[in-house]
């Protein structure tokens, strides 16, 4: 290899080199540190670390039930996302992908709850939720049904769900525009020839729609899963993870441990163990996508 | 495309360097902006939305009096501004004042780690007026900022910080409910049957009864822990606290079946369990509620959402009258001086000033919060002088000779909300916090 050419492969990895150096800067090496701290017993402030090998490991998998609890309500929360939040989305994105009159008004409204911020969201649906005075139990007054009213943020039976509404009604909007975009690419020819072989619309989207989207599908539901599992401002504004850890998440417990415990080094190791958790999830959904797409 | 292709022509040296520049420049633009030209500049972090605008009012007489700036930088809520106080002490980046919030350990390690500095000095030194800067604050708002000789957190003797109100926690009642409901407005319940009485009365009348923000689990535990104290007397509570004492004790038991007697009789506003108290403030604000559990700064709150409202602070209810009540209260928000400032000695004199008498009658008549300076105390609006009529009934965590580990502080609160929401009995949540407690200790060796 002559020097023109060496000089030549170096001086395109120049042009790589700004942006591997912020991924190094700002990726990995908050990584490594995350996990250098997992392994100490850190308060946050103090400026020497303490190393204790894997002990918050050890304590977060055999004798810490509340972060395992937070987990399951967090799958709970993304199961009722992925489904139902994407089964809407994808409703609306069919409806709105027809030239009906006012499309684009219904792209806009639809669009409005993922912009605005957790909290106020958080604030309006406190209001819409609350037991003495709420919306909903106004509504329910109304039709009749006064018998179900409550506090449904403060029971137990129903704050977890009531929650999960809150944060499908802000994300559907994400997973709608995605899905139109996706739809909108999709050749309008195909459905032409589908037509004129007789195919009618639930055999279009069956053999037309559904196979051409799934690369959506899949992107759709990786961000569902990843934005989901790490759900944290609505649950702050609404619940604060209460009644007692009914409503608690894998983040709220990683910031009251980190905060309110000052168990810095122990909050680092359950983010090192719920970002692999996360990884894992994400792999094994490519890898399934992967098989689909073959199928 | 031209400069791109201009680019390409460069020699490999140059490129290289081109690109090293173009990332240095970009790095000294994420650096924070150097503050110097010449001049004292001291900057004062704090998360007082609601004084701001009188913190920028003294701020500025300062700098007419002595040339000094002084830049306040609010931050938002409290929980963002603990935050940021964290993450700015990791990379040394503290301002010249700021406020620590948490518990006693948190300012321990502050100070353990050099960025508070020790106060003593100037606190007992004498004044030109007669008198020192520590004789002129309450005692009781000092001593949260003290660390005694011995402490448990092995904090060298000293006081590390300024307070700049003093505040109590209790109850509110509403007076006009009260009418409406048949009760003596003067006479606010006095015992735990009184309470329970009282309650019953406004039930009858249809008037919602107690309302607080629960969801905040730090007002559960201080009104936990007033009940506990008065139930079993401190000392008890601090041996509960050392471990001698277990949480199952029939006492520990009786505080806790104090909420679930109180969630029979349908004494808590509907979602009181999971309510912030920015919403508990406007329900009894607006007379949702006859009774509050809050700090004494609601004057300010209540002011500003009804200024018509007509309430009056009480104590707890007495469950045990050979006990005298206690209250949580003492310094309500404090100030130190970063001890690796630049500016220690300017920051020191500024904080003086700041808690000076005219400052905190200033900052009383603004901010309706009770004065950290006893010498404005006889300033200050009726209905605060009511709340510091209770200050000898005050104790505050900061203050207690030694404190619960916080897992077992979150237990304990948490599993008031499980009682709050009928999930658990009193005996239940006693065993499983005993069972928290008992692994903690285990894990501190």
């Amino acid at each position: 290899m002559n020097l023109h050419r060496v000089r030549h492969i170096v001086g395109n990895y120049v042009f790589v080199l700004p942006a591997l150096l912020l991924f190094l800067i700002f990726s990995i090496y908050p990584f490594y540190k995350v996990f250098q701290l997992s392994i100490t017993d850190w308060d946050g402030i103090s400026p020497q670390l303490n190393y204790i090998g894997l002990a918050n490991f050890i304590d977060l998998f055999t004798d810490n039930p509340v972060f395992w609890h937070s987990m399951r309500n967090a799958f709970y929360v993304t199961f009722l996302a992925l489904t139902v939040q994407n089964f809407l989305a994808l409703g609306l994105a069919l409806l709105c992908d027809r030239d009906i009159k006012g499309g684009n008004v219904y792209r806009v409204i639809f669009y409005l709850p993922p912009v605005l911020s957790g909290i106020v969201v958080g604030l309006i649906w406190n209001w819409i939720y609350d037991g003495n005075y709420g919306l909903l139990n106004h509504f329910l007054a109304f039709i009749g049904l006064e018998d179900l009213s409550r506090a449904w943020l403060a029971d137990s039976r129903t704050a977890l769900i009531a929650v999960s509404i809150i944060h499908m009604w802000k994300g559907f909007g994400w997973g709608f525009v995605i899905l139109l975009a996706g739809l909108q690419s999709i050749p309008r020819e195909l459905y032409e020839a589908a037509r004129v072989d007789g195919a009618n619309a639930w055999v279009m989207f069956r053999h037309v729609t559904v196979p051409l989207m799934i690369p959506v599908f899949i992107l759709v539901s990786i961000l569902t899963i990843l934005g989901t599992m790490q759900v944290f401002d609505i649950i702050i504004a609404t619940t604060g993870g209460g009644p007692g850890y009914h409503t608690e998440v894998p983040i709220t417990r990683i910031v009251s441990t980190m905060i309110g415990s000052s168990k810095f080094g122990y909050a680092c190791a359950m983010g090192v163990v719920f970002g692999l958790i996360l990884l894992a999830i994400s792999m094994v959904q490519i890898k399934a996508s992967k098989m689909m797409r073959q199928v | 495309m031209h400069s791109f292709k201009k680019f390409y022509e460069l020699t490999l040296l140059r490129r290289f360097a081109a690109i090293f520049v173009l990332t240095a420049m970009f790095f000294a633009g994420c650096a924070p902006a150097q503050q110097s030209h010449g001049k004292t500049v001291i900057t004062v972090w704090h998360w007082m939305s609601d004084r701001e605008e009188a913190f920028l009012e003294l701020a500025r007489r300062y700098q007419e009096q002595t040339g000094i700036e002084v830049r306040f930088e609010l931050y938002a809520p409290s929980e963002a501004y603990a935050q940021r106080v964290k993450a700015s002490a990791q990379t040394n980046k503290l301002p010249d004042v700021f406020g620590i919030l948490g518990e006693k350990r948190d300012f321990a390690s502050f100070i353990k780690s050099g960025y508070v500095a020790n106060l003593t000095e100037a606190m007992n030194a004498p004044e030109a007026s007669g008198g020192t800067w520590r004789e002129s604050l309450f005692p009781r708002a000092l001593s949260v900022n003290e660390f005694l000789n011995g402490n448990e957190h092995g904090v060298p003797f000293g006081i590390y910080g300024a307070p700049l109100d003093v505040m109590t926690i209790q109850m509110v009642y509403n007076r006009e409910l009260y009418r409406q409901a048949g009760l003596d407005p003067d006479s606010p319940p006095r015992t735990w049957a009184e309470f329970m009485a009282h309650c019953e009365a406004l039930k009858q009348k249809g008037i919602p009864r107690f309302v607080s923000g629960f969801g905040e689990i730090w007002l559960i535990d201080a009104l936990a822990s007033n009940f506990a104290m008065n139930i079993m007397g401190e000392q008890k509570v601090f041996d509960t606290y050392a471990g001698k004492v277990p949480y199952t004790d029939p006492d520990w038991v009786r505080t806790l079946a104090l909420f679930k007697e109180m969630t029979d009789a349908k004494v808590f506003v509907d979602g009181a369990v999971t309510m912030v108290n920015k919403t508990a403030e406007q329900t009894f604000a607006n007379s949702r509620a006859a009774y509050a559990f809050n700090g004494s700064w609601c004057v300010n709150v209540y002011a500003g959402m009804n200024p018509t409202l007509d309430y009056a602070p009480m104590l707890p209810p007495l469950v045990n009258e050979t006990n005298p009540p206690r209250i949580w209260g003492g310094a309500g928000s404090s100030l130190v001086v970063n001890g690796r400032s630049a500016h220690v000695e300017e920051a020191i004199k500024f904080l003086r000033w700041f808690t000076a008498e005219s400052q905190q009658a200033y900052l009383c008549e603004k901010t309706l919060n009770l004065p950290s300076n006893a010498k404005s105390l006889g300033q200050i609006p009726p209905v605060l002088a009511q709340f510091a009529d209770d200050m000898d009934h005050v104790t505050h965590p900061s203050l207690y000779p030694v404190n619960e580990l916080p897992a077992v502080i979150e237990a304990f609160d948490k599993g008031i909300q499980s009682i709050m929401i009928g999930e658990k009995s009193p005996e239940q949540v006693a065993e499983e916090v005993q069972r928290v407690k008992e692994k903690e200790m285990k894990k501190q060796g």
